[in-house]
């Protein structure tokens, strides 16, 4: 099996017999892998009828749908991870689907491509254009990658909200690059994160 | 091995019931027309039991005897294909209250030794589904593989795990939906009206006459029509185009009320095609049927509680131009097998035919409900 290097860590961290649900999974290799190497209830979440057909012909339990659309019909709780990789940044409200996330999923793993690696800073610095890199290959006008994120943005906004960070991971080139710079240095990162208890106080005072 | 009569193309079964109905009668017996194609086996575990839609039949992969067309699904069913002799034993019976030899307004009632006709009792899709679990008990089949069905053969796949929750282990939904609509119901209704406005329908009192409403239920069929197609793939078929004559190849307008235009007699045609094959009551019994399903109304107004009690496997089809059950109402189904914890894959395809592109050409429909079932064995 050859995952994606993203999904290869989520996949080593997601705990056998598990219940996952994959929100934007594309043709399904990482639930199938999940299936059949660690024996997970994978359920997926996909926009692409092409992709959605290909994973329900390796067996797999794949809804066509929009991650900002339909994860409010998804109850609480009913997973143990939540997965979304590669799709933050193609939300129209990342904001909010990480609220389901964390609403639907025990636990959620993010990942997606850095818009502060070294790379693209350059790219914008010198060529005053917006990046085309290896894994932001779309040009501005037609990239579905609409909410650019980078490590640091990431961190502050989970931060923000009282999502706890369970563990971070960082790619470079395909191999997995250290803490200290990711920022600069990683083209990806995934994080593990889950809700803090505390948070579920009211924020805003209930007029009687 | 001796030949087992129960098994194989054009059988017909009359079983004791009595079978109690929706409507609260006790029908007996309870006659089933239906095919079998391929081999139980050993363990009769790979049965596969195909619904038909509202005017279909148990002919699904043989050639209708009255048309002489191939089965309606060989697409979907026959060698090779997604529901395969090969691999299932696949069984198809004409639904209740249909013409094609299983009970309904045209058999003949035990009490009065004639025709049923309007005395026949109004069903339910539900109990379709139960006619067709009697039929499964006589051939020896406890638990389904797989129920799969198009549009009304749809709900009888939904039905079925709702209602024997042990006996299937997926369901296969295509173009569907959970309940009929408004809309649904009015068109039924445009439909049944024709039939019973027709003076010769005599109250469904036709049958020893020779002489059926065919004039009503050809224009009820040509309304149903338009409803399977959808605009754009009229306007591709037909467009304005006019019709041949024999003097005027191109066609012309003929200032008068003569089929002018190719969809008029495209229409025309299916409708007098149809009642060639197709009983004027049991056009009226099954879209009833039809009308009354909601399967969220049967559970408590609340469609996830039809499938709390089961264990199967879901998988939903919809086309994207099927403007009869469109994609919002498999939508529902979807997120009601979400809300109960079902495993569930759907997806919406793109078609230019409407609500019959379930019966068309569609490969990445095949390779859904290939690998769906496959995952299954």
């Amino acid at each position: 099996m050859n995952l994606r290097p993203d999904l290869a860590i989520i996949a080593e961290h997601v705990a056998p017999g598990s219940r996952i649900l994959d929100v934007g999974c594309g043709d399904g290799a990482l639930m199938a892998a999940l299936r059949d190497t660690k024996g997970v209830d994978a359920r997926g979440l996909e926009i692409d009828a092409g992709n959605v057909a290909a994973a329900v012909s390796r067996g797999l339990s794949v809804i066509q749908g929009d991650a900002d659309r339909d994860l409010a019909e998804y109850p609480d709780a009913s997973f143990d991870y939540a997965i979304l990789s590669q799709t933050l940044q193609t939300a129209h409200r990342p904001d909010v689907v990480l609220d389901h996330l964390l609403r639907i999923g025990q636990q959620a793993f993010v990942s997606f491509p850095n818009f502060a690696h070294w790379r693209v800073r350059l790219s914008l610095l010198w060529g005053g254009r917006m990046p085309v890199t290896r894994l932001l290959p779309e040009r501005w006008y037609d990239t579905p990658n609409i909410h650019h994120v980078t490590i640091d943005d990431f961190r502050s906004f989970v931060a923000e909200r009282g999502i706890e960070v369970e563990g971070a991971w960082f790619l470079s080139g395909d191999k997995r690059t250290i803490s200290a710079a990711a920022n600069m240095l990683a083209e990806h990162a995934v994080f593990k994160l889950r809700k803090l208890s505390e948070i579920k106080e009211p924020t805003r005072p209930i007029r009687g | 091995m001796t030949e087992d009569v129960r098994f194989g193309l054009a059988r017909h079964v009359i079983l004791p019931g009595p079978l109690r109905l929706d409507g609260g009668a006790l029908l007996s017996p309870v006659e089933i027309a239906y095919e079998t194609y391929g081999t139980l086996n050993a363990d009769a575990s790979n049965a596969v039991l195909i619904c038909h839609a509202l005017t279909g039949d148990q002919h699904v992969a043989s050639p209708h005897p009255v048309t002489g067309k191939p089965g309606w699904w060989a697409r979907m069913v026959g060698p090779g294909k997604p529901v395969d002799p090969a691999r299932h034993f696949i069984v198809c019976a004409n639904v209740l209250g249909s013409c094609m030899g299983s009970s309904g307004p045209a058999t003949i009632d035990p009490a009065t030794s004639a025709p049923w006709g309007m005395a026949f009792p109004v069903i339910t899709i539900r109990d379709m589904v139960r006619a067709q679990a009697l039929l499964l008990d006589h051939l020896g089949i406890a638990v389904l593989q797989a129920v799969v069905g198009g549009s009304m053969g749809g709900m009888q796949a939904l039905s079925w795990p709702a209602t024997f929750p042990e006996r299937v282990r997926a369901a296969v939904v295509i173009a569907s939906t959970a309940r009929h609509t408004a809309q649904n119901i009015a068109f039924h209704e445009v439909g049944r009206q024709a039939v019973m406005a027709d003076p010769k329908w005599r109250g469904g009192a036709y049958y020893d006459l020779g002489d059926p409403p065919a004039a009503g239920l050809a224009v009820a069929r040509m309304a149903a029509h338009i409803t399977y197609l959808s605009e754009a793939g009229l306007t591709e078929k037909f467009g304005r185009r006019l019709q041949a004559r024999p003097d005027r190849p191109d066609g012309a307008i003929s200032f008068g009320f003569d089929a002018d235009f190719q969809i008029e007699s495209y229409l025309r045609h299916q409708g007098i095609s149809f009642v060639d094959r197709f009983d004027a009551n049991s056009y009226l019994y099954i879209t009833r049927a039809m009308d009354y399903f909601d399967l969220g109304g049967e559970h408590g107004g609340h469609l996830a509680n039809a499938f709390r009690a089961t264990k199967a496997r879901f998988c939903l089809v919809s086309f994207d131009t099927d403007w009869l059950y469109p994609t919002a109402q498999s939508r529902a189904v979807v997120h009601a097998l979400n809300a109960a914890g079902a495993p569930v894959s759907f997806v919406e395809l793109s078609s230019p035919y409407g609500h019959d592109a379930f019966l068309l050409d569609a490969p990445e429909m095949n390779r859904v409900v290939d690998g769906f079932l496959r995952a299954g064995e």
